[in-house]
């Protein structure tokens, strides 16, 4: 089980979906099943497997063998962190929860070997994306049992010498925390246009170190850069560093359940006096996109509202409103982080930003990780630092957050009109302007209540050698390994540069 | 001798205990468990993942239950390796560790016991005041400092060595090696140059000297084996330090050792692997201060004669 963004780099290298993402236009194509239908209400999809599909064992993919694995997702025993990803399924949920324990009433049915029709609660315009997702892709049935029951967790079915894949490559080494590699898999429905022979893959949890190691040359791509490097590899000719919008957006959580943070006008002042275009230029080197809304701009052609911006003297007139003029009688407030240097640069700017602004003092707490999420899921903190990254393109995937009582909401944000939008009203929307209304109409009553204070919508920055192609930037930094080549005829335009 | 190897085993049991369950508790109390992340998994699935890692019963049976499994030598499930077990990743780890530790060491005597003798052969001239301011900022200097220095010069400047990796690249357990061993020998330097003048003053010395040996044969034969006590017996902790104490190392050089799963547990709250890593460092430490301590013996006779009783 996977749940990390690193990791899934690796399974999808391995494995593949019913459907994948084009790297260029995120668009769904051909994996596992070569086509599909979506039924006229979008209640109904059915996929037809590639009869050439087949596991790195040389066995043929059938869909029970999705039956069978999306049933071990959804088994309680399970406990996988990600099954909420086939929740769209009907009665998915009711299984997951123990509800009901007939797996026959859940909506996956395998018509034949070769046909795989699932039943949808209501129409998922997204639905087709989650098949991408590493939580749906099929694992192969006798080798987990080999080892044990279908939910053991602590069983060895991955190691390399038992692992069974059906991805573009397979496993070749694994060794722990030095490196893993993966070769071309000759069993592959379409391993004639796989261009690599192979993938290595190093861990590295340290990006100073890793920017070191594409310095010398031992890496073609990195995961990520120090922000201290990127104005040095701006400058650069034919620079390696690529930039792009990534589907997530920075943002501090307001706890509304506190004084002085339930009144919607300390929350409104506190996020209007934040110069985020400053803060973009100078802390954060231009790497990342100002936002004042929750939903990245340009989610599959969805903008979200702005309702605000930098307006010093209208925060200052919100908070006298709020009884607390010039900061006089501010009760004080505390800013929670996990710690990291980039963080703690933000929560800084940000203090200073509200004592300029409101006169103000905020005091900032950094706490560690595990502490931090504690924190957060106590909803033990005033203000609190957030991250969110999408599982699949959709403002769904994000305004869902915010729903009454959500795993994720924090914040203490309840309007029962906002659950009727996401949870009723958008999933009957008969077309993609008519939910993307009312995705904006919930919007803008969520950022109204101002639960939250939105910074930055993310890019994902990499750098990737000259000989690279194929990784084209997108909005999901969605790699697929297929289409990766190297060109051999590269040279350095200047040598010992 | 056999008697006091016996005993300092015994006196281990308790100390080791201790540790374990100090530990054990400990890290349960640390607020967030091993299976919280950013994106919060419903109640069921948490409550699946605690049945699956038997963290659902009383804390005290999870406790007895891991003292059983431990007395047989079984450290459990790691809870974030799924599929893996902590004594495989200790197996996985260790051996690089060790091997960066033995490297480090041997850099840290040869440097450190050079260094030292050197300068204590000419109290205060410029041959004892280079090598011991060497050796002063070689202790303030911490080895987050050091390694990235090293790397800029060897590796990016000059282009000579590699800058991460173990055993893939030629070369590249070279700078490591230094970056470790270097605060040690640091330590050793001082250790042996204190050592070796406190012997160089010694009446035999004198006679030796009187009776016209050589320089070489007065250091090796006659100075050596006494001054180098306090370093051997700065060894047994010594190793137990580069042990414990390489993680920073290893994550600028990105090495697959103890180190890094150790510092990974514990951000992860891996409770199996925390607990299992420190019980078998402590382990070791109490091993190898017993093995100094046998050292020191062996070479001063004085010591010896008192265990021997």
């Amino acid at each position: 089980m996977v749940t990390g963004i690193p990791e899934n780099h690796i399974v999808r290298a391995i494995f593949e979906g019913l459907a994948v993402k084009n790297p260029y236009t995120l668009e769904p194509e051909p994996g596992v099943a070569e086509s599909w239908d979506i039924s006229e209400d979008g209640r109904i999809v059915t996929f037809h497997i590639n009869p050439e599909a087949k596991w790195s064992n040389g066995d043929p993919m059938s869909a029970h063998d999705y039956v069978w694995s999306w049933q071990r997702l959804l088994s309680p025993a399970m406990g996988a962190e990600y099954n909420y990803m086939l929740f769209p399924v009907k009665n998915a949920k009711a299984f997951a929860t123990g509800e009901i324990t007939d797996f026959d009433q859940v909506g996956v049915k395998a018509l034949d070997d070769l046909t795989l029709q699932v039943t949808l609660n209501e129409r998922t315009p997204y639905f087709i994306q989650l098949m991408d997702h590493y939580s749906t892709f099929a694992v192969h049935r006798p080798t987990i049992e080999k080892f044990g029951k279908a939910t053991d967790r602590y069983t060895p079915w991955t190691r390399v010498e038992n692992i069974v894949s059906n991805g573009a490559f397979r496993l070749k080494t694994w060794a722990l925390n030095r490196r893993i590699e993966v070769e071309k898999s000759d069993t592959y429905w379409d391993r004639d246009n796989v261009k690599l022979n192979g993938v290595v893959f190093y861990p590295t949890e340290n990006v100073v170190s890793e920017e070191r190691m594409f310095r010398v040359g031992q890496l073609h791509y990195t995961n990520s850069i120090p922000l201290g490097k990127i104005p040095l590899y701006r400058e650069m000719e034919n620079s390696p560093y690529v930039q792009a919008p990534y589907l997530g957006t920075y943002f501090f959580l307001l706890n509304t359940t506190r004084p002085p943070l339930d009144d919607v006008r300390v929350r409104k002042a506190l996020s209007m006096a934040v110069d985020r275009e400053t803060l973009n230029k100078t802390v954060l080197k231009g790497s990342n996109v100002p936002a004042y809304s929750i939903t990245p701009p340009d989610t599959l052609g969805y903008y979200p509202p702005q309702l605000f911006g930098y307006d010093v003297a209208r925060a200052r007139e919100l908070l006298a409103e709020a009884g607390y003029p010039d900061g006089q009688g501010w009760p004080g407030l505390e800013l929670t982080y996990n710690t990291s240097e980039d963080h703690r640069k933000i929560a800084v700017a940000l203090q200073q930003m509200w004592k300029d602004a409101l006169n103000i003092e905020v005091t900032l707490t950094n706490q560690e990780w595990k502490v931090y999420l504690d924190s957060v899921t106590q909803m033990n903190f005033q203000i609190a630092r957030r991250g969110w990254i999408g599982d699949y393109v959709d403002p769904n995937n994000f305004l869902d957050l915010y729903l009454t009582g959500g795993g994720n909401n924090n914040t203490g944000f309840s309007d029962a009109r906002y659950d009727d939008m996401i949870l009723h009203q958008a999933p009957q929307a008969a077309t993609r302007e008519e939910r993307f209304d009312i995705f904006y109409r919930a919007e803008t009553l969520l950022m109204e209540q101002m639960p939250i204070i939105p910074i930055y919508t993310y890019t994902s920055k990499h750098l990737i050698h000259p000989s690279v192609n194929g990784l084209p930037p997108n909005l999901m930094d969605s790699l697929n390994l297929k289409y990766v080549w190297l060109d051999r005829n590269w040279q350095p335009e200047q040598a010992g540069d | 001798m056999w008697r006091f190897i016996g005993i300092r085993l015994l006196q281990a049991i308790p100390v080791i205990l201790v540790v374990i369950t100090v530990t054990f508790f400990l890290v349960r109390m640390a607020p967030g468990g091993p299976f919280d992340s950013e994106k919060p998994v419903t109640r069921e699935v948490k409550a699946a993942l605690e049945a699956q890692y038997k963290l659902d019963l009383p804390l005290y049976q999870q406790y007895f239950s891991y003292l059983g499994d431990l007395a047989h030598g079984d450290l459990g499930p790691s809870f974030k390796y799924s599929g893996r077990s902590v004594n495989e990743l200790i197996a996985a780890g260790f051996p690089v560790t060790a091997e960066l530790g033995l490297y480090a060491l041997l850099v840290a005597l040869g440097i450190g016991c050079l260094a030292g003798i050197a300068a204590a052969l000419r109290p205060n001239t410029p041959q004892d005041y280079i090598p011991m301011s060497a050796a002063m900022i070689g202790i303030c200097m911490p080895s987050f400092l050091l390694g990235p220095l090293l790397v800029l010069v060897f590796g990016i400047y000059l282009d000579w060595l590699p800058v991460s990796g173990w055993g893939d690249i030629p070369g590249d357990k070279i700078l490591p090696s230094l970056t470790l061993g270097s605060a040690y020998a640091a330590y050793i330097a001082r250790l042996s140059r204190a050592g070796m003048l406190e012997v160089l003053n010694q009446d035999y010395i004198r006679t030796a000297r009187a009776k016209g040996l050589p320089q070489w044969q007065v250091v090796l034969k006659h100075s050596l084996r006494g001054g180098m006590i306090p370093v051997v017996a700065f060894l047994g902790p010594a190793f137990a330090g580069l042990l414990a104490g390489s993680f920073v190392v290893e994550t600028i050089f990105q090495i697959p050792g103890l180190g890094r799963f150790y510092v990974q547990a514990a951000f992860n709250r891996d409770y199996t692997m925390i607990l299992g890593t420190t019980v078998f460092l402590s382990v070791l430490i109490v091993l190898f201060n017993l093995l100094s301590d046998i050292l020191a013996a062996w070479m001063n006779p004085r010591l010896r004669a008192q265990y021997g009783k």
